[in-house]
């Protein structure tokens, strides 16, 4: 009884629940996004890749670390009905941001990356090189292997009439802490990322 | 709310992600010039096992919320299709051939396949059956 009381309390108001888990709307922003960064790669054209991957990479680490090291931790202080809220309104837009940051990210650095000749063996700094591929391999299997399942099964949890509120807690647990752990891996990044060039 | 007893689809698919990481890693890190393949087929093969038995286990899987797990595995198949498709333009479009095309398209596979099964196993194992 005293749980059924507790997850009424913590459902979100029914018009902040958004109709679908995905939000449609924003769809075609991606669907532009992911064709400029084909033509930008067919055509291979520097400045639109550089553009992909500093503007994407940039708002991929300020958003793993603004999530992992300023929100987490005062998302993790909100009470269950402003933390149900706040992640019925955040889950749905970060579904649609992050995988089309990493993907404008990842598809425009790898491409750079073969332009200039860091991929090659006989590139001084290509140790560096490896090291980054192993970083954004972790990141990925941190964010595909748990950050994103917890996400999407916040998302369905928060749609039931009477969500499980002591899920929903673990669930944003484990999502906050993993997006934190990513968020110091980004700082790692960061600093090969500026060490090639110098 | 107790959590019912699933197949440990999770952990697994995690593992297979990280053996074809392991494997795309191990490629990279010596382009242009074709490394030995034999580790990197080992490590896409381990992967493919752990996919494997990943998949058995939970077909096995009883009181299972299928619906939900067929909803979300079916989208995002459909994402993770057209992300992967854009990665083989990449490589086609830089000249990649022979094994190693093999060997990247085959990670390319697992992650289309491991990502859905992810998301759809992390949804539907908290749903009612």
């Amino acid at each position: 009884m005293a749980v059924a009381t507790a997850s009424a309390a913590a459902a979100p108001p029914a018009s902040v629940i958004p109709a679908s888990i995905v939000p449609l709307r924003g769809l075609p922003i991606v669907g532009a996004v992911l064709v400029g960064l084909v033509v930008a790669i067919a055509t291979d054209s520097h400045w639109a890749l550089n553009f992909f991957h500093v503007s994407g990479g940039g708002a991929w680490t300020a958003l793993d670390l603004f999530l992992g090291l300023i929100l987490g931790p005062i998302v993790r202080t909100m009470s269950p009905q402003a933390r149900a809220e706040f992640t019925s309104r955040y889950m749905p837009k970060m579904l649609l941001i992050m995988p089309t940051l990493v993907t404008m990210t990842l598809g425009s650095g790898f491409q750079l990356a073969r332009d200039f000749g860091f991929l090659d063996t006989s590139y001084p700094r290509h140790g560096w090189i490896v090291a980054s591929f192993i970083l954004v391999g972790v990141m990925t299997t941190i964010a595909l292997g748990i950050l994103n399942p917890a996400g999407l099964a916040v998302m369905f949890e928060l749609r039931k009439p009477q969500p499980d509120v002591m899920l929903i807690g673990r669930l944003m647990k484990r999502y906050l802490y993993s997006a934190g752990i990513t968020g110091a891996m980004q700082v790692a990044t960061l600093v090969i990322m500026t060490r090639l060039p110098t | 709310m107790s959590e019912r007893r699933v197949p440990p689809v999770g952990s697994l698919g995690t593992l297979s992600m990280v053996l074809t990481i392991a494997s795309v890693i191990y490629l990279a890190a010596y382009i242009p010039n074709v490394p030995p393949l034999g580790p990197a087929i080992g490590l896409m093969a381990a992967a493919g096992v752990v996919l494997a038995a990943s998949v058995v286990l939970l077909a096995r899987a009883r009181d299972f919320a299928w619906h939900s797990f067929k909803l979300v595995f079916g989208w995002a198949l459909v994402a993770y299709i057209v992300i992967a498709g854009m990665l083989e333009y990449v490589f086609l479009y830089d000249h990649t051939r022979g094994g190693v095309l093999a060997l990247m398209t085959l990670s390319l596979v697992s992650f289309t396949l491991n990502v859905p099964l992810l998301l759809g196993f992390g949804v539907a194992r908290h749903q009612p059956a």
